[in-house]
């Protein structure tokens, strides 16, 4: 399965126009610039980048709530441009947000959940069905008549996460989801999108500047000033610690410290990414030394 | 203070009332709302005291928590009271300085004491038993016939159900800006009239940004999630009648014909 | 002079049904010049808790005081108090809203009724304090980008000239430089000006660098309440109530356990390196 495309992008561009109070044109910046990538079905990709680096906008173009200045943007094999699809291609790559407020409509639980099946016009019955499987994927099911204003923010985005499993997508997009939570909120919320993406096999694109998140990652992209500046999995591209710290970016603490550490002639190799790999590296190297 | 506003908030248990179809209630609390100014003497008001308490007990609502709506009502029903009380003219009951306490006036001050008491009681519990999806859903559903007239009734009812969810995070955003205000030493407390409202700006110009903000984003969350109107969408809860609610609205009938027989015309 | 908490206890909705308590029996004293870290994860009462610090809130019972008086005494002047606590809410957003940066810094020094001429030395002193360039100055405060909000928004307390900040997760949402500038901008202000500051955060890697204490509340008690390295050798009671100590605290505890000669103190990379080197001879 993991060799069907899932979305590709071809020389994407997105321009807007800056204007002025009074509404003359200032200049136009662009905040996607030439990317061309390709998410194969069933893969976790993680997109980072610091603030303004053009991840959310690259990512609003996958739900065709953008459009692409120049370029194309294929999801599924539809392309975003032809209106036909525009529907289509909306279920098939649901979107959550970095607000958890912002993007719950419903006053109860199960409500929200329905939204988009209700919107889809899927059959009362089926709703349910789908409301009850989605809550129970995402472990919020004994929470569905709960009011959302009483939930924590992790568990606000579980609700939007099965708001858009309810769906049926193929594809998930999350836009910094883990950004406005505390850290017990941000592990439920990555466990959740691991167990989709593992158990239920549907495609993530994970967009973050929390390096700890994307460590599982099957491949990740780093994007800075709207174009693509590094991409690879995760022990290649967290091997380049001075890069990504020119990219305003950092790695984990223990990728960080075996970095150092190699830095002063310990044979410690790159990429470091778990605190297990590099306790088992520095005791081998331990025991070859004593 | 922000917190004790009840409209709108719903209270989750089980009760006979929640069950109820919003139709109903809607239609039963418009008719009760219509049962008050109908009624103008002493029975018709114990029989809408007993209706409403009967109604208050089914809900299994705690009455703290309906009591909590009538603090915003508090200066209103205050004005009230007194305006009828100093201003209706009739038989002299007490007289002192300038203000004179009429038979007419105290029966018409607690005349309307009570209307409006239970006026906010009553709407109260149905705000509180129903959620508000549930209650634009039944408005959605008894305006229908409007949309001959092409009146937008699912664009209005999705407007009040999202206003609706928003007004406690609004209020609680309200809190958050004013201490943030305050521990850089705003007054909001004090000062004339004229001040006062000018030492709001700091209040609500992070406010409406904020409100603008939200409204993006959700706009945007809405069609990520194939929102496009009430075209072609299927309902999760749609509203069937049940038995229980044609109980609910006999039961409401007969209160009505009771309502007008004692209340209007016997006494 | 200090802060001093005194047996406080704030109960949220009290005699409703809802009534739960967010602080309970707490007694701190926070003596002049200390940088400490708060922290807890969200309801663990520490937003409560900073705004007791200040006045904003009053305690259900217990007393506060600032250097020597209780600061709910009648004839208190809290307003004054909020000059000399300068407390940072979490999100800039909920406090800018004058046309022009340089304005909104002005906010605060005005309220406390000084004259054009000192506010505005106040307002152009805080956002040099901040390290603003002057070109932002006169743009308005909601083009600016997170990081620079949040400069602007401690700007607007530091004009107030406070003797204690309190800063409330003031990286929440910034990138990982962001997040490095603004706390070494707040480490910066603590050792040039020597006033106390007090940051709440729900990261321990965040404040291991900088800080001289950590407390930690849980369920509206304080936890621990000690150096850094005292309080990270708890790490398995933080990882309990939802909170780890930092990465370099487990790799050395694993160490050690794997039989390498390391001390477990280091709270750092940079001292976990040095830890580690020593242990192999280099």
């Amino acid at each position: 399965m993991k060799n069907e495309e899932m979305l590709r992008t071809e020389n994407l561009t997105f321009e807007y126009i800056r204007r002025d109070e009074e509404g003359n044109v200032e200049g136009i910046t662009k905040a996607v610039d030439q990317v061309n990538l390709d998410v194969k079905r069933g893969e976790f990709i993680a997109i980072l980048g610091h603030n303004g680096s053009g991840k959310s906008t690259l990512a609003k173009h996958f739900n065709a709530l953008l459009y692409p200045t120049e370029g194309a943007v294929w999801v599924d094999g539809m392309n975003t441009q032809e209106d036909s699809h525009l529907w289509d291609i909306r279920q098939n790559a649901g979107m959550i947000f970095q607000n958890p407020d912002n993007q719950i409509i419903g006053q109860v639980v199960e409500e929200d959940v329905g939204f988009g099946p209700e919107n889809m016009g899927v059959p009362t019955q089926e709703i349910w069905q789908r409301v009850e499987e989605s809550l129970k994927a995402v472990g919020m099911y004994e929470y569905r008549k709960a009011s959302p204003n009483h939930l924590s923010g992790g568990q606000k985005q579980r609700v939007s996460i099965a708001g858009v499993i309810a769906m049926h997508p193929k594809c998930i997009i999350m836009d910094e989801p883990t950004a406005m939570l505390d850290p017990n909120g941000r592990k439920e919320v990555i466990r959740a999108a691991r167990a989709l993406n593992e158990v239920e096999g549907i495609t993530i694109i994970l967009i973050t500047h929390y390096m700890e998140e994307v460590i599982y990652a099957d491949r990740i992209f780093v994007m800075d000033q709207g174009h693509v500046e590094m991409q690879g999995t995760p022990r290649e591209i967290f091997s380049q610690v001075e890069r990504l710290k020119e990219l305003r970016l950092d790695v984990p603490q223990v990728t960080l410290l075996a970095y150092e550490l190699k830095k002063r002639g310990l044979p410690v190799p790159d990429g470091i990414l778990t605190r297990k790999e590099l306790v088992d590296v520095l005791t081998r190297i331990y025991a070859q030394q004593t | 203070m922000l917190k004790d506003i009840t409209l709108g908030q719903y209270y989750q248990t089980e009760s006979k009332i929640h069950k109820l179809d919003p139709r109903v209630k809607i239609v039963a609390t418009l008719l009760f709302i219509i049962s008050l100014f109908v009624a103008d003497n002493f029975t018709g008001y114990v029989i809408a005291a007993a209706f409403l308490t009967l109604e208050i007990r089914m809900s299994h609502v705690p009455l703290k928590f309906i009591m909590r709506g009538m603090k915003t009502i508090f200066f209103l029903l205050l004005i009230t009271v007194v305006f009828n009380l100093f201003l209706t003219p009739g038989t002299a009951l007490v007289h002192f300085w300038k203000l004179t306490i009429t038979m007419e006036g105290l029966k018409l001050a607690t005349m309307m004491a009570v209307r409006l008491v239970f006026l906010i009681l009553g709407s109260s519990v149905m705000t509180l038993t129903t959620t508000p999806n549930h209650l634009t859903d039944g408005l959605e559903s008894l305006m229908n016939p409007l949309k001959k007239l092409h009146v937008p009734v699912h664009e209005i009812s999705m407007m009040m159900s999202i206003a609706l969810r928003f007004i406690p995070i609004l209020l609680e955003e309200t809190d958050k800006i004013m201490k943030a205000q305050m521990a850089r030493g705003a007054d909001f407390e004090s000062g004339s009239v004229i001040r006062r409202a000018k030492n709001l700006v700091p209040l609500l110009v992070p406010l409406f940004i904020s409100a603008f903000r939200r409204a993006n984003d959700l706009a945007m969350a809405m069609e990520a999630r194939c929102y496009r109107g009430g075209e072609g969408r299927t309902k999760m809860k749609p509203l069937i009648y049940r038995k229980r609610d044609a109980v609910a609205y006999l039961t409401v009938l007969g209160y009505m014909v009771l309502m007008v027989v004692f209340g209007k015309i016997l006494f | 002079m200090a802060i001093i908490l005194d047996h406080v206890s704030y109960i949220y909705d009290a005699d409703t049904a809802m009534a739960h308590a967010a602080l309970e029996d707490v007694s701190l004293t926070i003596p002049d010049g200390q940088f400490i870290g708060l922290i807890g994860h969200t309801g663990s009462g520490k937003s409560t808790l900073v705004q007791h610090l200040n006045g904003l809130m009053k305690p259900t019972s217990g007393n506060i005081f600032f250097n020597g008086k209780d600061i709910h005494d009648e004839d208190y002047d809290r307003k004054a108090l909020r000059a000399k606590v300068g407390l940072v809410f979490q999100y800039p957003e909920h406090q800018l809203f004058e046309a022009d940066v340089f304005s909104d810094v002005c906010f605060g020094p005005k309220n406390l009724g000084l004259s054009k001429k000192e506010t505005e030395l106040r307002a152009y002193e805080a956002l040099k304090q901040v390290g603003l360039e002057d070109a932002y100055f006169y743009q308005s405060p909601f083009d600016l980008s997170g990081g620079q909000k949040r400069r602007v928004a401690i700007a607007g307390v530091l004009a107030m000239k406070p003797e204690v900040l309190i800063l409330d997760e003031p990286t929440a949402g910034l990138d990982p430089r962001g997040r490095d500038e603004i706390l070494g901008l707040i480490s910066r202000l603590h050792s040039d000006t020597g006033m106390t500051v007090v940051l709440v955060s729900h990261s321990m890697e965040d404040v291991a660098n900088y800080v001289d204490r950590i407390i930690v509340m849980n369920k509206g008690h304080v936890a621990f309440d000690d150096v850094p390295r005292n309080v990270f050798r708890h790490y398995r009671e933080l990882e309990q109530i939802g909170l780890a100590a930092p990465q370099v605290t487990y790799v050395m505890q694993e160490l050690k356990a794997a039989g390498l000669d390391v001390s477990v103190d280091a709270t750092t990379v940079e001292e976990a390196r040095d830890e580690i080197l020593k242990a192999f001879h280099m």
